[in-house]
């Protein structure tokens, strides 16, 4: 059986014309475009040595950048956590006026481009702005702290959770509810105890991204950050910072951390993805 | 039969609190562009738009956008045709490669870039010698926009094929069709809305790339100033309300991005009620 499958498999695959002519062009233009400048980096990186790379990404003012990255990133994705799965079931479960609308909204972030985004919430929560003359009475600053970086880090990264938690909650049938709710369970139980880890992976899944991203996002938090040394620099600036001194290696190097957290940080999302959904079928998927 | 959440109390406070938080969060925000680009009246934001400075930026925009797009929907097509309708060791390993622009950083992405063609670059030395010049002019633009865009039109076109299934260019290939003939009648019919939706993704990134553009433009006033860039120069030099102008044309491609994903998406779930 397994062999006739894969010699109709084998003859099938080269039916359709195209193989050679669109792998070419895509080993080409994943070549030159993605792995060479990447390649790059390495090289740059190899002219450091250990000694010299370890000073570099474990100076002061770098250490405090990434305090000030993983702790803004970490509060925005806890806030999109909430905040997106509150949107999410709000999408799915009821029908309202403007529902339509609030759904084409979740997108603005990634629609929007992030310098704009970035410049938008600097004025919106500086002193003069909307929200800043609002909140300053209340004794809270928003623009130029840390608060700021966690805002528009949560703005950016807002529809990771959404979209990933919405098809989900869309696909859940409508009998799982039945059955807690004629169990007796009350509606805060059933939602704890049926819903919610039912939904977990996606929420894990989404909320993750969202602080990939975050690690990540440079054009929307520079204009509110404030940029002060040791307090409000985010690691991405500093690869800037490195880049206005024409210190390549160190640019390099500070580049290499941000990339191996990301890179590290979406494996073991995939991973255990991956785990999650075996013990989910019992070992059988 | 009641579900979860359904008792009038609980639905009316759920929608609230997400509407008032989705509005302060998200609607604020793009009311205070326009707010912020009008707030000296009509004559100045027109005054503004037609700034030498932000015409050449509008334009170098414009022209970056409309060259990455061909490039990235003819790698998009090739690579989704590759790994739906072919099976081949290393077809994963590929389609994992091409998600690694959605992992970088920007930042980094402009960064590579420069190592690799910039003056002390591998390349870049061998250009230099040659007065050829990629970084901080509109190539290294173009570069960095074509990576951090690359993986849109793929993304949306590889779930879909996958799901069609390669029997209709099958047959096309029994009864004699040649290559093109199949992509042209057979397989665009079936993708064009996503490949129109991959485009429009395309679009709204090229246009708006900020951090890894910004790393290997320069930012040369009029030459190498992308509009995010040039949003940028006049808020640092307390122009706000001339980088508000600028920056509600970005916000408008933004809306236009956002009514046409609506506008396929009830186009897609009309047709999924009528069959």
């Amino acid at each position: 059986m397994n062999t006739l499958a894969s010699l109709s498999g084998a003859s099938s695959k080269r039916v359709l014309p195209g193989f050679g002519l669109s792998l070419g062009v895509t080993l080409l233009f994943v070549s030159l475009v993605l792995l060479l400048p990447l390649t790059s980096l390495v090289g740059q990186l190899s002219q450091l040595s250990p000694a010299e790379y370890w000073a570099i990404i474990s100076a002061p003012r770098m250490v405090a950048s990434y305090l000030v990255t993983l702790g803004g990133a970490a509060v925005a994705s806890l806030i999109n956590a909430a905040f997106g799965l509150l949107l999410a079931w709000v999408l799915v479960r009821y029908e309202f006026p403007g529902k339509r609308l609030l759904d084409a909204l979740m997108d603005l972030p990634f629609a929007l481009p992030t310098a704009v985004a970035g410049i938008t919430l600097a004025t919106l929560y500086s002193g003069e702005g909307w929200m800043g003359r609002l909140l300053a009475p209340l004794g809270i600053e928003v623009a130029y702290t840390w608060v700021g970086i966690a805002l528009a880090m949560a703005f950016t990264s807002i529809p990771f959770v959404v979209r990933t938690v919405q098809p989900v909650l869309e696909d859940l049938p409508a009998e799982v509810d039945e059955a807690a709710l004629a169990l007796g369970a009350s509606d805060t139980l059933a939602f704890r105890r049926v819903i919610l880890p039912y939904l977990w992976p996606a929420l894990v899944t989404g909320t993750g991204l969202a602080f990939v991203r975050s690690l990540g996002e440079f054009g929307a938090v520079i204009f509110i950050a404030g940029n002060m040394p040791y307090e409000t620099e985010i690691t991405s600036l500093m690869i800037f910072v490195k880049l206005q001194e024409y210190d390549y290696a160190g640019a390099s190097a500070i580049a290499s951390v941000v990339l191996a957290t990301s890179l590290v940080l979406l494996l073991a999302l995939n991973v255990w993805q991956g785990r999650f959904v075996r013990r989910l079928h019992g070992g059988n998927a | 039969m009641r579900r979860i959440g359904d008792r009038t109390g609980v639905r009316r406070t759920l929608i609230a609190v997400a509407v008032l938080l989705a509005a302060l969060f998200l609607l604020l925000p793009l009311a205070a562009i326009f707010a912020q680009a009008f707030a000296e009246g009509v004559d100045t934001f027109a005054a503004n738009l037609s700034d030498p400075d932000t015409l050449a930026a509008i334009r170098l925009t414009l022209f970056i956008t409309v060259m990455t797009i061909p490039i990235n929907l003819v790698f998009g097509v090739f690579l989704a045709w590759l790994v739906t309708r072919f099976d081949f060791p290393g077809r994963r390993l590929l389609q994992t490669l091409i998600d690694i622009p959605f992992a970088v950083s920007p930042v980094v992405a402009g960064l590579v870039y420069l190592l690799l063609y910039g003056r002390n670059g591998w390349i870049g030395g061998w250009l230099d010698a040659h007065d050829i010049q990629l970084m901080f002019a509109w190539p290294g633009i173009l570069l960095v926009t074509l990576f951090v865009t690359c993986p849109f039109v793929a993304r949306e076109l590889i779930p879909l094929m996958q799901a069609q299934g390669a029997r209709e260019e099958e047959a096309a290939v029994t009864l004699g069709a040649s290559g093109w003939t199949i992509f042209r009648r057979v397989t665009l019919p079936n993708i064009r809305w996503a490949l129109l939706y991959g485009v429009i993704l395309t679009n709204a990134r090229a246009v708006g790339e900020f951090g890894a553009v910004s790393v290997v433009s320069g930012a040369i006033r009029g030459e190498t100033n992308t509009l995010p860039l040039h949003v940028e120069l006049l808020y640092q030099d307390y122009n706000t309300v001339g980088a508000f102008t600028a920056a509600s044309l970005l916000a408008l491609i933004a809306l236009l991005t956002l009514a046409a994903k609506a506008a396929l998406e009830w186009r897609a779930t009309r047709r999924e009620r009528l069959s």
